[in-house]
């Protein structure tokens, strides 16, 4: 697996136990529309996506951010500083 | 939230102007979707209470009826206070009834520097800063010190006028999980180390009453170079030795940057303010949008505010009958088998959990019906998703009180199912 894949796969585990509905996941599957999430599911989940790759999401960054796809890439940016 | 409304909302209404393009107004359908199904059920709309006549801290009346109040924030029962209202008149007989202008331009009168010297003598603090609200103070202060650059690091569960000071401002925004001090701690570590840092924390959280660990949190703060920033609004007058509120009970008042409280609970009027020690805090007086571009306080409310904040300084009897108060709802309604928002009674709010919206609502009807006023509070202002019967409790609820409302929380409770038949 690529680096991306390997993060894509991290991140698809992180939103199985919120994945209520069993969506099945892809780049351009959405928080708000696809996985019916509210607010605070996506804290929630958000909290934990920090914690899996030691990193900030802000919620500035969160409002950019409506794909698994583009959050996956959001973290790629995150964990290589600079 | 849904209050004040009126009228049915018909979108058949053939008045309603009919749009060439999108209804802005389109967005709101599923909140008047539900607000309808809710009064389809025949339950009387929660959020359009009238008080015809307020007859003391703890009584109104309301459609036509004698009521408690047990849902106010009047933590102290200063509203009706006799100096308070006499100083009031006074300000309106010497002063008039409002000022018409800024704090900066013509709104600053000497009721307005009395106030603020009666929060420095209050809190012991080198400066106070009166806003027309505490919405305004939190709005203010947080966007006007956290700029572009600097970071927020914030409680999620933060009242609505920090997430709303968070988002007027530029700076980046990190929310940490409720009360967790391990959350807090990460995520200061992953901030870069010269940045700018403000913590924003409660010292109590209104809507289930609980106390944070402000002790912890302040020390991780300080520890990773954040300036502390600490909402009194539901510990002022009431948690504390001298009523200064939680970092005060906590004993670290001397280490939080900012306090920010309210007027319209424990003063009983309303207005916000904030307190520091900072050396440079004056300068927000010029920079702080929300200080500047607003009316001032009118004097009439300065001169109660002011009467009222001196005199809760001494009201330690008054403090300790409203933790009885509170410690004796807290007990008689666990025993009666409702699920309750903390295990033990933290401040003067007693949260109880409902099963669903329905359910809250019936009961919040049927409590209305017995002669009780609490607040019904629902998604999305609530944690979790609960809807909850918010009681706040007041220094002047009598013990007789107290006992009434834990019977009418027991008829009610079993009226609509919410507790067992066979409870206690």
């Amino acid at each position: 697996m690529t680096d991306r894949e390997q993060t894509f796969a991290r991140v698809a585990a992180l939103i199985e136990p919120f994945n209520k509905k069993g969506v099945a996941l892809g780049e351009t599957t959405t928080f708000a529309g696809d996985l019916e999430w509210d607010s605070l599911v996506v804290m929630d989940f958000v909290a934990n996506v920090e914690d899996e790759f030691d990193i900030l999401i802000t919620m500035n960054m969160q409002a950019e951010i409506e794909t698994v796809g583009q959050l996956v890439d959001a973290v790629a940016r995150l964990k290589t500083p600079g | 939230m849904t209050e004040g409304v009126d009228t049915a909302m018909n979108p058949a209404d053939d008045r309603a102007l009919a749009p060439s393009g999108p209804d802005l107004f389109s967005k709101f359908d599923p909140l008047i979707a539900q607000r309808q199904a809710l009064l389809d059920t025949g339950l009387k709309d929660p959020f359009g209470l009238v008080m015809e006549k307020v007859l003391s801290p703890t009584r109104a009346i309301c459609n036509g009826r004698e009521t408690i109040l047990l849902g106010t924030y009047n933590y102290m029962g200063m509203t009706f206070d006799r100096d308070v209202i006499e100083a009031g008149k006074k300000a309106l007989d010497e002063f008039g009834a409002g000022t018409t202008g800024s704090r900066v331009l013509n709104g600053t009168y000497v009721g307005h520097k009395a106030v603020e010297q009666a929060l420095k003598d209050f809190y012991a603090m080198d400066h106070a800063m009166v806003f027309s609200t505490g919405y305004q103070a939190n709005l203010g202060i947080i966007s006007t010190i956290a700029g572009k650059g600097d970071y927020v690091v914030l409680d999620i569960d933060s009242h609505a006028s920090i997430y709303d000071g968070c988002k007027l401002g530029d700076a980046e925004i990190v929310p940490f999980r409720h009360n967790d001090v391990g959350a807090l701690e990460k995520r200061l570590a992953r901030i870069p180390a010269d940045a700018g840092k403000l913590v924003v924390l409660e010292g109590v959280y209104s809507m289930l009453g609980d106390v944070a660990p402000l002790k912890e949190m302040v020390k991780v703060a300080k520890a990773a170079g954040a300036m502390v920033l600490v909402d009194e609004a539901h510990s002022m007058g009431f948690i504390g030795p001298n009523g200064r509120g939680v970092a005060e009970e906590q004993g670290i008042l001397d280490q939080v940057d900012f306090v920010i409280g309210t007027f319209s609970k424990s003063v009983g009027t309303v207005g916000g303010f904030c307190v520091s020690n900072h050396p440079k805090f004056e300068i927000l007086r010029l920079v702080c949008r929300p200080y500047v571009f607003t009316a001032s306080l009118p004097p009439s409310v300065v001169a109660t505010a002011a009467t009222s904040i001196a005199k809760l300084r001494h009201g330690e009897v008054k403090r300790a009958h409203l933790w009885e108060n509170s410690k004796r709802l807290h007990q008689g309604l666990r025993e009666m088998g409702f699920q309750l928002g903390t295990d033990s009674p933290q401040s003067a709010i007693i949260a109880v959990i409902m099963p669903d919206l329905e359910k809250g609502a019936a009961m919040w009807e049927a409590l209305l019906a017995e002669g009780l006023y609490v607040n019904l509070a629902r998604p999305p202002a609530t944690p979790a998703n609960m809807t909850l019967l918010r009681c706040s409790l007041c220094a002047e609820h009598s013990e007789a009180e107290v006992g009434q409302i834990l019977e009418m929380f027991r008829r009610a409770g079993r009226a609509t199912g919410v507790i067992g038949q066979a409870a206690a």
